[in-house]
């Protein structure tokens, strides 16, 4: 059959004849797939590009604060006056100070001081935590009593967003939050060089606060360290004995198949549950103070553990086995094998394993809501047993916010977030770079 | 048979100077891989101060054998040895025996060059480092060249001691291997087909090396190649399926071989 088809086509030296090998088909196929793959590819960026615009547009004003800086009269006749502070520290700590900004305000913008409702709209213009800006001054400065000295206070959250023109000043009067003479106002202090928008580093540094201006990531920052240092701690060690024990030493039998089977599925299981299990454990069991980040770190290191095994044990079996029989060819123990050898290989797995866990634990809100938490911590936590917050939970709690301000600090926030995530990026393939390089 | 060959090595143990020492003997050697049996009944002794060669088809058992003399089978799961295997009238298997110290007794090199993605002189030195050899930087400086002197390999290296190991040619990490594994000073190496990732020069390269080793080392050798076994090894040990067919001296073996299966063999029949 085929010899007959061979001798029934003979090959004509002089016209060879091209066979169809369906050659066009193919070419075809593989231009359609890069299609595919390039489409792909387009629409993710997009939507990263999307989703970053939003994000950032949104978020960057969260950077800027508006602040005011007038001439204040420290007045004694307001701050003190029956003149008994020497005695009374009392009187410094709760001197109407309010009333200075206000009256500082109110010279300036040059309203007449005898109309009450205006003067006290004006008094509205900074923020509730001048209070606390002007008795720090003063408490710092005691001799600043009397004199009259420029001073930089936070404008109200509202201003704020008026000036970063959140607030839309088409809708009618009565149906806004601020006024039309408010707005002039805010114009005039800004023709007047009074009213300015500075960066804003309340946001990094201030912890929780129910006014928009003065509510900061702090807290959430320290909790989040906290957290993360717990886990780092915890969960790598843990992880990577768990690993090489595993992968190297345990006998491969049903036992360790299920173990294996286990540790895959913990991995899957949602990080609420990990929560639920943190709250029975560490907080009604062994108790444990709420809200603390030494229990948000435990908790998300049950969490970080099976990715860090998962990817430690990848990263030891990428390691080719003639380096295991060499170091045992001559004689190397097991264990030498093992952290001379075989260690050191997997090391870049290893590390970027644990540092996606990391960044995942950093973005983890779910469990940390069950334990507490998502509370109002004003002060810094000194230690992982005092109540904290958590980046993305400080992202959750503003974001149910609904005043201005704070939709723009959820955003800011959520940039704060995503560089901190970035940097982990960064940090880990710098560091897999410098390990890769020895060979 | 097997009576006969043992009350002849036996002989030969005993025997004056001029009679072979035997160094490494397996007796009743089976090997199995879970409920697979690799190995049958292998009886062979080792000589000292020669090169033995393993020949057969793929898949007889070589590999396995020779990794029963060191215990290398014991990083296989599944792998059970029964008989016994003994150096120096020591047996290895005996729990006695710690496992570190026999594979510094007998080292071994692997089909596929495989250094330590480390420099050349971290290479060489791991070895001696861990059994305490050495306890200097003069101790190590020493051994280091030393081995690669007698690996043959020393003055092709001698300016980049500090520069991967990994880096050198295929036949070239194969020496560096073989100083490896004589850094440490073993009594016996062995070798799995240490030439056939080689390209012929290197292989004429490494077979004289193994040439020169003889007159230190115990050397056990796995080769699929006639000639190479015909060309470095005195004794040679014919296996086919897991049996030992045949052992002898090489020249006997490769002129007038007592089993027809090594006859087909050597004259290419199969394999
Ligand atoms: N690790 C192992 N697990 C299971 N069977 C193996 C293993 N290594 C070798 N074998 C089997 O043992 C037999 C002998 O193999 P081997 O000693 O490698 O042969 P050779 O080196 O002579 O080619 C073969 O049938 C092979 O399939
Ligand atoms: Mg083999």
């Amino acid at each position: 059959m085929t010899d007959a088809t061979i001798s029934a086509t003979p090959i004509d030296a002089a016209s060879p004849r091209r066979r169809d090998i369906g050659l066009k088909k193919r070419y075809a196929a593989e231009r359609r797939f890069r299609f595919y793959g390039q489409a792909a590819i387009f629409l993710g960026i997009l939507f990263l590009a999307i989703l970053l615009w939003t994000v950032v547009s949104k978020g960057v004003g969260a950077f800027q604060q508006t602040m005011i800086t007038v001439p204040v009269e420290f007045a004694q006749s307001v701050i003190d006056p029956k003149d008994k502070r020497a005695e009374d520290p009392n009187v410094l700590l709760m001197a109407n100070y309010p009333l200075l900004a206000r009256n500082a305000l109110v010279q300036a913008l040059g309203v007449d001081p005898d109309d009450k409702k205006a003067v006290k709209a004006v008094g509205g213009l900074v923020s509730d935590s001048s209070r606390v800006e002007l008795r720090n001054y003063v408490m710092e400065n005691p001799d600043v009593i009397g004199k009259t000295i420029p001073v930089t206070m936070t404008a109200n959250g509202l201003v704020d967003s008026t000036l970063k023109g959140h607030i839309d000043l088409k809708v009618p009067e009565e149906r806004r939050q601020v006024s039309d003479q408010e707005v002039a106002w805010i114009n005039q202090l800004v023709d007047d060089g009074i009213m300015q928008k500075q960066f804003n580093t309340g946001i990094f540094v201030n912890g929780a606060s129910s006014r928009a201006e003065t509510a900061g990531m702090g807290v959430a920052i320290i909790g989040s360290f906290y957290m993360m240092a717990i886990v780092l701690v915890l969960a790598l060690p843990i992880g990577v004995a768990a690993s090489i024990y595993l992968e190297e030493f345990a006998p491969k039998n049903r036992w360790t198949d299920v173990i294996e089977v286990n540790i895959n599925n913990l991995a899957a299981v949602p990080s609420i549950v990990f929560g639920l299990l943190g709250l029975a454990v560490f907080i009604n069991f062994m108790g444990l103070p709420r809200s603390a980040s030494l229990v948000g770190g435990l908790v998300l290191t049950l969490m970080t553990l099976p990715t860090i095994i998962i990817a430690t044990r990848a990263a030891l079996k990428a390691v080719p086995p003639s380096i295991r029989s060499a170091a045992l060819g001559i004689g190397a123990s097991k264990m030498q094998m093992v952290f001379h050898h075989v260690l050191p290989l997997a090391a870049p797995g290893i590390l970027t394993g644990t540092i996606i866990g990391l960044a995942q634990a950093l973005g983890e809100t779910a469990p940390l809501l069950l334990i507490g938490m998502v509370a109002f911590v004003v002060d810094y936590p000194a230690t992982p047993m005092d109540p904290a917050t958590a980046l993305p939970v400080q992202i959750f709690m503003w974001a149910n916010e609904a005043e201005r301000a704070f939709v723009e600090r959820t955003s800011g926030a959520i940039i704060i977030l995503l560089l901190f995530l970035a940097a982990m990026n960064i940090a880990a393939i710098i560091l897999r770079r410098k390990f890769e390089r020895r060979w | 048979m097997n009576m006969m060959s043992d009350a002849a090595t036996e002989k030969a143990v005993n025997a004056p100077a001029d009679e072979p020492v035997i160094k490494m003997r397996g007796k009743d050697v089976c090997v199995f891989y879970g409920p697979k049996q690799a190995l049958f009944d292998v009886n062979l002794n080792i000589r000292e101060n020669a090169v033995t060669a393993l020949i057969g088809p793929s898949g007889c058992g070589k590999s396995t054998f020779l990794r029963s003399l060191n215990r290398m089978n014991d990083t296989i799961d599944t792998c059970r040895v029964t008989g016994d295997i003994t150096l120096d009238g020591e047996d290895i298997y005996d729990p006695a025996i710690d496992v570190v110290e026999l594979r510094a007794r007998v080292g071994m090199v692997f089909q596929k060059p495989n250094p330590f993605p480390k420099s050349i002189y971290e290479n060489v030195v791991y070895g001696p480092r861990i059994h305490g050899l050495v306890r200097n930087k003069a101790d190590m400086d020493e051994v280091v060249e030393k081995s690669l002197v007698r690996a043959g390999l020393f003055n092709e290296v001698k300016d980049r001691l500090h520069e991967p190991g990994t880096g050198l040619s295929g036949g070239q990490q194969q020496r560096l291997c073989i100083a490896r594994a004589i850094a440490v000073s073993p009594e016996v190496i062995l070798m799995d087909e240490p030439c056939s990732a080689l390209d012929p020069i290197a292989t004429a390269t490494v077979e004289e090396l193994i040439h020169e080793l003889r007159e230190n080392y115990t050397i056990v050798i796995v080769t699929h190649s006639m000639q190479q076994a015909a060309r470095v090894s005195q004794r040679t040990a014919m296996f086919h399926l897991g049996v030992l067919v045949e052992e002898g001296d090489t020249d006997k073996i490769f002129t007038n071989p007592d089993d027809p299966r090594t006859q087909d063999y050597i004259t290419g029949r199969f394999g």
